[in-house]
């Protein structure tokens, strides 16, 4: 029997060439590679990392401020300051590693509490909603020798997110839940496809994706309560695979809904203590899949805005301004939170009601694309990220 | 048979029936040209919808129902319920809209038309990506688009901005004049947090609706046109059950939030007061040679090519200019030019145009519209969810990624299963690509181990993914 392996061997070490010349000139894999995890949905700096250390957080967290580290259950202590969410047991091992950083009081220049518009900035790297339609990471590929059919970033989704759209070509990949066609039917369909080149090509890239994917991947999604941490982290398994492959994308974009906790948030357990268990999970699977080149990577979760700092009338938060952000991949340069605390009293609230932001997230991204991605400093600042004069570059995220 | 008949079945409509071409090969271009006469016809399917001021009235009731019970202070389990029941009427709604519109593309003798709905809707898109949009966004399609779609851009224009998706969608309802009489009220009482303009919906006017990203607008212009549409908003009470004066669910014109005075916009200055000010603004927007030479491009794109010929553009931009906007003069010097009946297949059909086509040529449309609507997600294409008001694009670069291509191919085979090996793949493809069909295609396809992988064949061949 024949199969896709074989197929895509007989349709010619030529064509394969043609379409990913590099692979003629294999070379030992020291590679930056990234990967962007959006949360959408706003998802509760406050609960990702607990400033347990503020005298003031039991008393305006009320029911739902965590344990502090002493606690068998409790925070899993960063600092004497800020703990981890107990959920988020595979990150604090890359932390005592020191290849996981916090950054805390975080927020893209958004000031509303849109998700529509909130993740419209955080995507598009401009200063407000609707000002760019394209996305920051996409203008960044640009430097790093992008072209079609050598796409350097894949969105790990049907829907290419905004932060990926733009001029450069991307690719994409996301699971199907239709039947794989005949081996045979793809075969007679690269003879058919053979005199037009843009379907040639096309079928050629795509046949690669799905021997990357392998088919376990693509296989119909469980049900239940574990459907969505089990699409994460198969999705993350999928994203090691891809960036692992020879001549494979180097940046990938992956999304994670379910964030936006109005109601019974919950606290060492609970909805949002089951989405971060997922999280952590697939961020785990992403490590283990990715092997020795974890030492690499660059990992950054981010979300549009954060949540507020008191709880609302149905156990949950309302949307707010400031989060966290958490980095982490064997690049980084870890083991520590950045934060500039802006404190929980009253009076040092965004309005009153939300955690202030101290930092800027195209300050974050900046020093990622900067130091880790070698994107130069005048394309950072003129085309990627207009207007930021504001945000500055971080330094030293990453291993020097 | 001639050419220009699968050029005008496939391209300008919305891809062959078996029979339509014995129809249209009489006189392709008046076959075209026949379907914009007349009154403009309501497809039964369509018809049959209920009113989008009713189906409002009707979810904001229940929202509101979900929200008092939220913040009732004995809620120990929030009652899960009232959530459930919005969601199901939410479905509901949004499942009836989608079969209808592919049950009506599926079906009609009219697809010129039919395709030039789907255009401009695409063109004032609404992503329905937040309630309660997914309620509605099939409706704005049949109330503020359908209606005018050969009649003259302005009327379309105006039914556009006023209709209460619109509205929603771009945020007008929450736009306050700083010096309307609610806005001064609000701004004395609150001194820490000012209300004000929410320019959303003047920005994509002339962004997205007239003008075009580059013509001739400055920010000024921008806060300027929020200013003239402060005021434009729905009836009713709103979610937090605050104002009442209106028809519920239908355009309202809120005097409290209008920024009263005149104003001047592109260098012209407007005295006219309350809505009429708006309407006049885009009155004179709708014939800027700005808006001409934009929309003639977009139309030249859809039914010519990816990088539409400046020759043909600029005829049909002075047409538009010269008949003050009348869509069917415009229509008419496109289907007379010489461009379009050039070259077969010139572009590459985005998914919702495979779909459409696929049905078609099976005369055939699922009974279930989620089968609709997960083709269309597989696909990449999610039904009413362009996911910006930019709208969904219309080349072959934007489309063309490999996984949809192969997500296309799966979703054939899928198909083509369903359907059987009692089709007979090769006459079909004659009855549906006509001439258009390349040897190579016909070869390929009579040549196949059996029905269902010749039925794949030819749906996923370059002639079938292109239009």
């Amino acid at each position: 029997m024949v199969t896709r392996r074989d197929i895509i061997k007989t349709a010619g070490a030529g064509a394969a060439a043609a379409v990913w010349p590099t692979a003629l000139f294999a070379k030992p894999d020291s590679e930056a590679r990234f990967v962007l995890v959006i949360l959408r949905g706003a998802a509760d700096g406050l609960s990702i990392a607990a400033p347990y250390g503020d005298g003031n957080y039991p008393g305006v967290r009320g029911e739902l401020a965590l344990p502090s580290p002493r606690r068998a259950d409790g925070l899993l202590k960063l600092d004497g300051m800020f703990g981890l969410h107990p959920s988020l047991a595979g990150v604090y091992e890359e932390y005592e590693k020191k290849q996981a950083l916090i950054v805390h009081a975080i927020a893209s220049p958004y000031r509303e509490r849109s998700h529509f518009d909130g993740q419209d900035v955080l995507e598009n790297g401009g200063s407000g909603a609707g000002l760019l339609r394209d996305g920051w990471l996409n203008r960044a590929l640009a430097p790093l020798g992008n072209s079609p059919g050598n796409e350097k970033a894949i969105a790990m989704a049907i829907n290419t997110p905004l932060v990926l759209r733009g001029e450069n070509s991307v690719t994409s990949w996301a699971p199907s839940q239709l039947p794989d066609a005949e081996e045979s039917t793809i075969q007679r369909l690269q003879d058919l496809y053979a005199d037009d080149e843009f379907f040639a090509t096309r079928l050629m890239q795509a046949l690669k994706s799905q021997e990357i994917a392998s088919d376990e991947l693509s296989m119909q999604p469980t049900r239940g309560r574990s459907r969505n941490a089990e699409q994460v982290r198969n999705m993350m398994a999928a994203t090691a695979r891809f960036l692992s492959a020879d001549d494979g994308p180097r940046i990938a974009v992956l999304e994670a809904d379910g964030w936006d906790t109005h109601q019974n948030q919950g606290t060492t357990a609970g909805s949002l203590a089951n989405r971060l268990a997922g999280l952590d999970g697939a961020l785990t699977a992403l490590r283990d899949g990715l092997g020795s080149t974890w030492s690499n990577t660059v990992v950054a979760v981010v979300t549009e805005f954060g949540r507020t700092v008191h709880v609302n009338g149905t156990r949950g938060t309302d949307h707010g301004t400031a989060t966290a952000a958490i980095l982490l991949g064997g690049a980084v340069s870890g083991g520590r939170v950045l934060a500039d605390w802006p404190g929980l009293a009253k009076s040092d609230l965004y309005e009153g009601r939300d955690l202030m932001p101290t930092a800027d997230t195209r300050s974050l991204f900046k020093g990622i694309l900067a130091d880790h991605l070698g994107v130069p400093d005048a394309m950072l600042e003129r085309s990627i990220f207009p207007d930021s004069a504001g945000a500055k570059q971080m330094k030293d995220l990453i291993r020097a | 048979m001639k050419e220009a008949t699968v050029i005008a079945t496939n391209r300008f409509g919305l891809g062959a029936r078996p029979g339509d071409f014995d129809i249209v090969d009489r006189n392709p271009q008046a076959w075209l040209l026949d379907q914009l006469q007349g009154p403009s016809r309501t497809p039964g399917d369509i018809r049959e919808l209920p009113h989008s001021s009713t189906v409002l009235t009707d979810v904001q009731a229940l929202r509101r129902e979900e929200r008092q019970r939220k913040k009732s202070p004995d809620n120990d389990n929030p009652d899960v319920t009232s959530v459930e029941k919005y969601g199901q009427v939410a479905r509901g709604h949004f499942m009836d809209q989608v079969a209808a519109r592919y049950r009506t593309a599926t079906a009609s003798d009219y697809p010129f038309y039919e395709r030039l709905v789907h255009f401009w809707s695409n063109h004032f898109a609404i992503s329905a990506d937040q309630q309660p949009l997914p309620t509605i966004t099939g409706l704005f399609e049949n109330e503020a688009i359908r209606p005018h779609v050969a009649g003259k851009f302005a009327d379309m224009l105006i039914a556009a901005e006023q209709h209460p998706a619109m509205i929603l969608f771009l945020d007008n309802q929450r736009s306050i004049g700083p010096n309307s009489q609610f806005g001064k009220r609000a701004n004395r009482r609150n001194k820490d947090r000012t209300i004000g303009l929410n320019e959303n919906l003047a920005r994509e006017i002339l962004e997205l609706h007239t003008l075009g990203v580059n013509g001739g607008y400055t920010q000024e212009d921008v806060t300027t046109f929020a200013k003239v549409i402060t005021g434009w908003s729905i009836g009713g009470t709103n979610e937090n059950g605050r104002f009442a004066e209106g028809e519920p669910g239908t355009f309202e014109f809120r005097e409290s939030f209008h920024e009263p005075g005149k104003k001047t916009i592109l260098g012209k200055s407007y005295r006219q007061r309350e809505v009429d000010q708006g309407e006049a603004v885009l009155r004179d927007l709708a014939v800027h040679p700005s808006t001409a030479k934009f929309l003639a491009t977009k139309l030249a794109r859809h039914f010519v090519a990816d990088e539409p010929p400046a020759e043909l553009v600029g005829k049909l931009s002075a047409t538009y200019l010269e008949s003050d906007g009348d869509l069917s003069v415009v229509y008419q010097a496109l289907v007379q030019a010489d461009e379009p009946w050039r070259e077969i297949h010139a572009k590459y059909k985005t998914p919702h145009e495979f779909v459409v086509s696929t049905f078609r040529a099976f005369n055939r449309v699922p009974d279930d519209a989620r089968f609709i609507v997960r083709a269309l997600e597989l696909m990449g294409q999610t039904t009413f969810r362009p996911g910006s008001p930019e709208g969904w694009p219309d080349t072959a670069e934007q489309w063309g990624g490999a996984d949809g291509l192969y997500k296309r191919i799966e979703w054939c085979n899928t198909v083509a299963r369903v359907v059987g090996s009692k089709a007979r793949p090769v006459e079909l493809g004659d009855a549906v690509l006509g001439p258009g069909m390349s040897m190579t295609t016909r070869k390929s396809i009579a040549r196949a181990e059996n029905g269902v992988q010749g039925l794949t064949l030819l749906l996923a061949s370059p002639e079938f993914q292109r239009r």
